[in-house]
């Protein structure tokens, strides 16, 4: 090959790498640069005091609190409904299923995974309609609906983590106890489950970061613009995501649009923290991290 | 004793994994269920075909459809050189230490959030390509594919740089033995080689552009016609969905959003038939 040419090839994955950065650092450096200065505990709590936010004993009106409150209980809901789904059928798909079943399974799970976000809200949305026909008129879009969309959305996530980790086990890590006269059972929940734990953690931690950062399943299933705190699972609800979403198209004052970059910076320091420690604790992520529509 | 134990363990990991394998299913079901009533009697070519003017009662989804497929080759057009640019960087070309924190960087970038994306879109990117078009409002299929094209690329910068690695270090230290300088190792050696880990991962970019929902919301524009140059303003089906869906429950517009989610979840399939069929064969020829 000819030095010319090689002195291209190199040249464009370098000017390729400084573009890339180029670009994460305009956004990143961007959303600082404008709202840095809205940084502050008045952006969270506006004008209501923190302990009284925080003790719900007042509202709080033009702050974030409501927002961020509303994501993590969305979250934490949309977790607990995944978890005990997805690590069961995950043990199941490693240990107990026979190839075929898994091989189907598995064509599934992947179906699941690159479903658009949106058309599991969708899904979210008509389940919500057809309860509310059928079953109780009391029953609309509400948190309860959007958890439970999240939770399909972060299912294959779960699933597979656990899958990859109990598959990538040892051979004589499995036979251990079985030879000293344990059951299947027993060796799956004292020796594979506890040995693959950080493999299902970084699975638990991914699933976390994309209900935290999911905005299409969530706005057709329940978010509005201003709920407060949510009070029942029946309610309506407020989260970040959708209110960055909201505050783009319909801001009226600077300030708002301030609050906007603020609610953005929080949302993308918790993401990238969430997405890094994931990456950390189990190093070959990328085949699960890729899969986010 | 212990062995109904055992079975009964057994029976609750089966009895979820039903439960969960049956949710892919139920919402294909559901979405053909909503759509159905627009789809008998000779209309469903109108539906896939026709132009989207609900004044009309014409509720076709073929602008969208375009919208979604121009945004979506756009963004993986830009996107590919770049990222086989910077994973050549990562794992063969730069500096080891800069190319590990590069491949930092992009991990971390896979958890910027969508709507960060669209609202940096919204207040950054659409000033510079009005100016750029000189007039418009700035929101055009090339605002939202250029936006996309940085979220896309961590998928094939990190799948790639996958594929890269799989390669065996003992064809790499052939090369060396040859006296193969690092462009070379890349070219002949690496690159051919990781063929089908690019093939994959470009797939899979696709289907993140495919199914991606803020960008193309907060900055395609959102209108309705079928995009003619790429600084026309397009709707995607996955904005299209987001945008109808305050229509009233019982209207034929409400229930078009349906064959839109039908499409995208077709598509989203053809992504997963398409990935396995050269994994499959991947394994296969090793």
């Amino acid at each position: 090959m000819k030095r010319p040419i090689e002195k291209l090839v190199t040249g464009f994955s370098w000017l390729c790498t400084i573009m890339l950065l180029g670009a994460v650092f305009s956004i990143t450096g961007f959303l600082f640069a404008k709202g840095y200065s809205s940084l502050d505990t008045r952006l969270i709590f506006g004008d209501t005091g923190i302990l009284d936010a925080l003790l719900l004993k007042k509202q709080v009106f033009n702050g974030l609190f409501p927002a961020i409150a509303g994501t993590l209980v969305l979250v934490v809901m949309s977790v607990a409904w995944a978890i005990p789904v997805g690590i069961a059928t995950g043990i199941y798909l490693a240990e107990y299923a026979g190839d075929r079943v898994r091989g189907l399974f598995n064509l599934f799970f992947d179906i699941l995974a690159g479903i658009p976000s949106i058309v599991i809200g969708l899904f979210g949305f008509a389940f919500s309609v057809f309860l509310h026909k059928n079953v109780s008129k009391a029953i609309q879009p509400c948190l309860l609906i959007s958890s439970i969309a999240l939770a399909f959305l972060v299912l294959p996530y779960l699933i597979r983590t656990t899958q990859v980790a109990l598959d990538g086990l040892p051979e004589d890590t499995r036979l251990g106890a079985l030879a000293l006269g344990a059951t299947k059972m027993q060796n799956i929940f004292y020796v594979l489950l506890p040995k693959s734990l950080s493999g299902i953690m970084s699975g638990v931690i991914l699933a976390i970061g994309r209900c935290a950062e999911d905005t299409a399943v969530i706005m057709l299933t329940g978010v509005v613009a201003t709920a407060g705190i949510p009070g029942s699972l029946l309610s309506s609800y407020e989260a970040l995501p959708f209110y960055i979403y909201y505050i783009s198209s319909q801001y009226t004052t600077p300030e708002e649009l301030l609050t906007g970059y603020g609610a953005s910076i929080i949302l993308l320091a918790m993401c990238v923290v969430l997405f890094s420690a994931a990456f950390f604790i189990k190093k070959r992520l990328t085949y699960m991290a890729f899969y986010r529509a | 004793m212990r062995a109904v134990k055992e079975t009964a363990v057994e029976r609750a990991l089966l009895l979820s994994t039903i439960v969960s394998g049956s949710i892919t299913l139920i919402i294909f079901g559901f979405m053909l269920f909503m759509a159905l009533p627009l789809l008998g009697g000779g209309k469903i070519f109108q539906i896939f075909v026709g132009s989207w003017s609900p004044g009309d009662g014409s509720y076709g989804i073929l602008p969208m459809t375009v919208g979604t497929l121009a945004i979506s080759f756009l963004s993986v057009t830009i996107s590919f050189p770049m990222s086989i640019g910077c994973s050549s960087f990562i794992g063969v070309l730069g500096p080891k230490r800069s190319g590990r924190y590069l491949k930092r960087i992009v991990q971390m970038m896979t958890g910027i959030p969508t709507v960060i994306y669209g609202f940096v879109g919204i207040f950054l990117l659409v000033p510079i390509v009005r100016g750029l078009a000189s007039g418009g409002s700035g929101m055009s299929v090339i605002t939202a594919a250029l936006m996309l094209s940085v979220l896309i690329s961590p998928t094939m910068v990190l799948f790639f740089n996958d594929s890269f690695e799989r390669v065996p270090a003992s064809y790499l230290d052939a090369a060396d033995g040859l006296g193969a300088s690092n462009v070379q190792k890349l070219v002949y050696v690496v690159l051919p080689n990781a063929k089908k880990g690019i093939i994959i991962g470009l797939i899979l970019a696709f289907g993140r552009a495919l199914g991606d929902t803020l960008v193309a919301l907060m900055i395609a524009g959102n209108s309705t016609q079928i995009p003619g140059s790429v600084f026309d303003s397009a709707r995607a089906l996955t904005a299209h969905i987001a945008l109808v869906i305050a229509a009233d429950y019982e209207s034929l517009e409400f229930k078009s959003i349906f064959a839109c989610g039908m499409v995208l979840y077709l598509f989203a399939t053809a992504i997963v038939i398409g990935v396995r069929y050269f994994a499959f064969t991947d394994r296969e020829t090793r």
